[in-house]
């Protein structure tokens, strides 16, 4: 269309105008936007600077690797071994499915294991590895990594775990780790930042709980530069940890091996206290775990197995049990009565086989009575009636001081789990306890350990050695701490008149030693070494008037359950103490019978460099010693593999 | 129409034509542009051929066409207008029906190596198509209703199909753009008005009736823009990338952390840190003086594209450098106003820095018209 000139011109100014406002709205949006520029960029700088770097920097912690656990000779208990493991990324890997099964091939995976692999490599984030398997052989992971180019996005990795090589011998002491629970995190007020590592494995019980901080070490801190979906792009800073510190146990891993191995397959535990330090030589339980099992994660079966066993493996009888001492009390009870001027040692009680209070009759353990006994003879005797009368005569708060003042009715602080108080009974705790008066019937229980009063082998063992020392000596577990010996603390002495003590070790020593002991056959002939003690043998069970009427029946026709704990405490050598030791075999009949063989082994293997002497052992004795001896399952004290052991 | 209407014998012929490019124009375009490859190398992480590679040829290619398009004679461009836009339209119908049947939105049509976004093109035919009607229209009867209502309906007919794909930042630009032609062609102000009197009571209207029985939006929808209005109410969802935006744009500070040095992009903070938030690592890299200094080139771009249109005389040739330049810059304002929490993200990317192929090319095309129209302007 043709426009004349003037149309032409009109428009054209209008166009110019219009385009005029178009470009003037135009500069003030770009005004606008500069402004808000400056605005983010020049006034909150700042504050968009620092959150830059808190979307970049990312700390990562460095786990330390966990202090080792020694025996008293540096031999290792908990160490760290390496664990040779497959991961996998899903990112490198492409067809999870087919490299997988490529792999179950090569290494033993079961179906379920790859079923979860599968999923968990699902649910992740494409970057992030995927343990396939852990533990592997150093053949099936050298496979692994052969096959590597077949095998895309696997990687053959080596970390670390810990690892009980002496496994059964030391599960009760040392304990296990394992992955931190919501549990252990309760009560933590500020957490170790470590506990949120996922499954970082920490101290669950015995030393290794208990001196978890010594252990654990500090953790590491890398700074790292993340993407938003978290990928590590590269490493900025290192700053190395703190690992965690070796601890030397006072504890011979030889003779807890002898001990863990002499005790076999009994309900039993045995304890041996250095009596110059406290320091514990062995501390066995049996029977035993393999800690191993908990460290790998144990299976239902493993657990229910351990779990249902009537011999609770589980258990940690050296410092949880708590038994009733039995006759192995009757030292406490001679030292109250001594120290109170209520007796003297030349002191001397008829026992006719009972004694009467308040019309109840107490029966000694022999139905036709002692006769006229000293002190003495009723510790090599173990005559009850003796105690009965000495301890109505002195009153149980005085004997329960005297408990208390030889290490029972009191936790030490070991560090163990489940270390039990005990119970000392005195005429305070039974109104708090029970609410009730306590009664004269209680004084003749607790006076031959029996009734309310319960100890625990480590107690029983405090107890003879302070007793065969005369000093107040703790036990002691820990000898050493990243190579740093401890100090010993100074034993206060117990403060009690050496005639006494001396008339009661007479005493243990006419138990073992004399003509009519009561341990006699598990004497010591070699005069260097010459063992004194006290049998032990406590109720499980209340014998009624009946049954004692008809005969007390014995325990080999019991239910294994009902039989009488047999209990045996003693020391060596006794001009010399060395060593005190406390041997309790749950249901195991008659202490100088289980009990006192077991203690005279163990107390010389811990004399002895080597293997007990045959030497030491009375001569009628030692061909069945030697046979025993022989066939004890030890482990080889350079490998420190043990026998198969098949249950009887 | 006829190019007898200009006076041939003033305009450029042959080889010379190239002395009457606009050349500001060409070199600024060139500047921003490399610029743009310059960030994509940076962005990953100094790696040419992941995307800067194929930017840096699909630049070679439209800045070709560019020049095959400026030296074509703008009324040849004009009498396409119609057919351009015709083609455009049926290429964004059959999008919209193939994109239906196949998955989902589907908004490209693959052209061999080249992806063709009728939407993108659709920008410019409109544009055309738009100069052409208001060249041929009456001058008198620009603001009568049945004449408006015309223009109205070639530019909301393509903008329901893009907004249906949907892709509401280009719809938006579709609007905008053919808006700046009908400004430019004269169209009454009142009806500008209306237009803004009506937006502007609708969206009083969505936030007065909200929670209200009567309210136009659905709950979700009031979410949304919640999120928009305060980002740091969804950090790790909707806000996200506003957030890291803003992060990344005032970490630079004044002068930025350095060629490559960007953290914020580099490290993956940002999403889409190479196509629609580009400029964020621009920003964070070279700071304030980098990021001002593009607005400056923008700027420059589109002022040098006014003064084209103000020295033509041709109304066709001046409405279409407007429509380009008020395109250009619709783009610019839209995306640096998302990416600095002025505005909702609705997915519209940089001219000549964002990688793309499509929109890269459509708008050296774009230009292309413009020095067309420049070089064969009424002397």
């Amino acid at each position: 269309m043709k426009r004349s000139a003037r149309e032409t011109e009109d428009v054209a100014r209008s166009l110019t105008r219009r385009t005029l406002m178009l470009g003037g709205g135009m500069a003030a949006m770009v005004a606008v936007l500069g402004v808000r520029m400056r605005y983010l960029q020049v006034d909150q700088a700042d504050e968009f600077k620092l959150l830059a770097e808190e979307n970049r920097i990312n700390i990562r912690l460095i786990p330390p690797e966990r202090g080792l656990i020694q025996d008293r000779n540096g031999k290792v208990i908990a160490g760290n071994e390496q664990n040779y493991r497959v991961v996998i990324t899903r990112e490198a890997a492409g067809d999870v499915d087919l490299v997988l099964r490529r792999l179950a091939g090569i290494i033993p995976i079961t179906p379920e294991e790859l079923e979860r692999t599968i999923e968990e490599v699902k649910a992740l984030r494409a970057f992030v590895p995927v343990t396939v398997a852990e533990r592997l052989s150093w053949e099936d992971f050298s496979k692994v990594a052969l096959n590597a180019p077949a095998l895309p996005g696997v990687v053959p990795e080596v970390g670390l775990s810990r690892r009980y090589p002496l496994d059964t011998d030391f599960a009760h002491v040392v304990g296990y780790v394992g992955p931190v629970s919501e549990k252990d995190l309760e009560g933590l007020e500020t957490p170790d930042p470590l506990l949120k590592i996922p499954k970082f494995q920490i101290g669950k019980i015995g030393v290794e709980r208990w001196m978890e901080d010594t252990l654990r070490g500090r953790a590491g801190t890398k700074r790292i530069e993340v993407n938003s979906a978290g990928r590590v792009m590269r490493e900025l800073e290192r700053q190395e940890g703190d690992p965690g510190l070796d601890i030397r146990l006072t504890i011979d891993a030889e003779v807890q091996n002898f001990a863990q191995a002499r005790l076999g397959e009994e309900s039993a535990a045995a304890v041996v206290m250095d009596v110059t330090n406290g320091d514990v030589i062995c501390i066995a339980s049996s029977p035993s775990f393999d800690p191993n099992l908990f460290v790998r994660g144990i299976s239902h079966t493993d657990y229910n197995l351990l779990m249902e066993d009537d011999h609770r493996p589980l258990a940690n009888k050296t410092v949880s049990g708590a038994y009733p001492p039995g006759s192995t009390f009757k030292m406490v009870t001679a030292l109250a009565a001594l120290e109170a001027g209520v007796i003297t040692a030349d002191t001397r009680v008829s026992c006719p086989g009972f004694i009467e209070f308040g019309g109840r009759r107490f029966h000694c353990w022999k139905r036709a009575g002692h006769g006229t006994v000293s002190l003495q003879r009723s510790l090599s005797e173990s005559c009850d009636v003796y105690y009965y009368d000495i301890a109505q005569k002195v009153g149980i708060d005085k004997i329960a001081e005297m408990g208390r003042r030889l290490g029972l009715g009191q936790r030490f602080d070991v560090p163990m789990s489940a270390v039990t108080e005990g119970i000392m009974p005195d005429k305070a705790w039974k109104m708090e306890r029970h609410k009730q008066d306590w009664r004269i019937g209680d004084t003749i229980n607790a006076s031959i350990g029996q009734g309310y009063v319960l100890t625990s082998p480590l107690q029983l063992a405090v107890m003879t050695a302070r007793i065969a020392s005369g000093r107040a000596v703790s036990p002691r577990l820990v000898r050493m701490v990243n190579d740093q010996a401890l100090p010993v603390p100074e034993a206060p002495p117990l403060g009690l008149t050496p005639e006494h003590l001396q008339a009661v070790q007479q005493g243990m020593y006419e138990v073992v030693n004399g003509e009519r002991g009561t341990a006699k056959s598990s004497r010591i002939v070699d005069p260097t070494l010459v063992m004194a003690g006290k049998t032990g043998t406590s109720q499980v069970r209340n014998i009624s008037a009946a049954e004692r009427e008809s005969g007390v029946i014995s325990n080999d026709d019991l239910p294994w359950n009902r039989r009488d704990h047999a209990l045996y405490v003693g020391y060596a050598p006794y001009d010399a103490p060395r060593y005190a030791i406390a041997v309790v075999v749950e249901h195991g009949g008659g202490g100088s019978t289980a009990a006192a063989p077991i203690a005279r082994d163990i107390l010389l293997r811990a004399l002895s460099d080597g293997m007990p002497s045959l030497d030491a052992y009375p001569s009628s004795q030692r061909g069945r010693i030697e046979t025993m001896l022989n066939e004890l399952p030890l482990r080889d004290p350079v490998t420190g593999i043990a026998p198969v052991r098949t249950r009887a | 129409m006829s190019f007898l209407e200009y006076r041939l014998k003033q305009v450029p012929t042959g080889f010379r034509k190239v002395l009457y490019l606009n050349w500001p124009l060409v070199v600024l375009v060139t500047a921003v542009a490399s610029v743009g490859l310059l960030m994509l190398y940076s962005i990953a992480g100094g790696d040419f051929d992941q995307w800067a590679r194929r930017q840096s040829q699909i630049f070679m290619v439209g800045m070709v066409l560019m020049f095959i398009v400026a030296m074509v004679p703008i009324w040849f461009w004009r009498s396409m207008a119609g057919l351009a836009y015709l083609v455009s339209f049926v290429l964004l119908l059959f999008v919209e029906f193939t994109g239906e049947i196949g998955m989902g939105a589907q908004r490209w049509i693959d052209i061999g190596p080249l992806r063709l976004q009728p939407s993108e093109m659709m920008k410019f035919t409109l544009v055309m198509l738009l100069a052409a009607y208001y060249d041929a229209l009456d001058s008198k009867k620009t603001s009568r209703p049945l004449y408006v209502l015309i223009p109205v309906l070639l530019t909301v007919a393509p903008t329901v199909l893009v907004l249906m794909q949907p892709n509401l930042g280009t719809s938006i630009l579709l609007l905008l753009a053919g808006g700046a032609v009908m400004f430019a062609a004269g169209v009454s102000l009142w009806y500008f008005g209306g237009v803004l009197a009506l937006v502007g009571s609708v969206v009083v209207g969505v936030f007065t009736l909200r929670g209200t029985p009567w309210q136009f939006l659905h709950d979700y929808q009031y979410r949304r823009i919640d999120t928009f209005l305060d980002p740091t109410a969804d950090p790790l969802g909707a806000g996200y990338n506003i957030i890291q935006a803003k992060i990344a744009l005032g970490s630079g500070g004044w002068s930025g952390k350095g060629f490559m040095q960007g953290t914020q992009s580099r490290l993956n903070f940002l999403p889409e840190k190479h196509t629609d938030f580009i400029f964020t690592t621009l920003a964070e890299e070279f700071g304030f003086i980098g990021a001002f200094s593009l607005l400056g080139l923008y700027a420059l771009i589109i002022g040098f594209c006014l003064m084209a249109a103000f020295q033509n005389r041709d109304r066709f040739s001046a409405l279409l450098i407007v429509g380009v330049g008020a395109n250009f810059f619709f783009y610019i304002a839209v995306n640096l106003s998302m990416v600095m929490g002025m505005a909702p993200v609705v997915g519209v990317p940089l001219p000549l820095l964002s990688y793309g192929g499509s929109a890269m090319l459509v708008l050296l095309v774009g230009f292309g018209l413009v020095q067309s129209a420049h070089v064969h302007r009424p002397r």
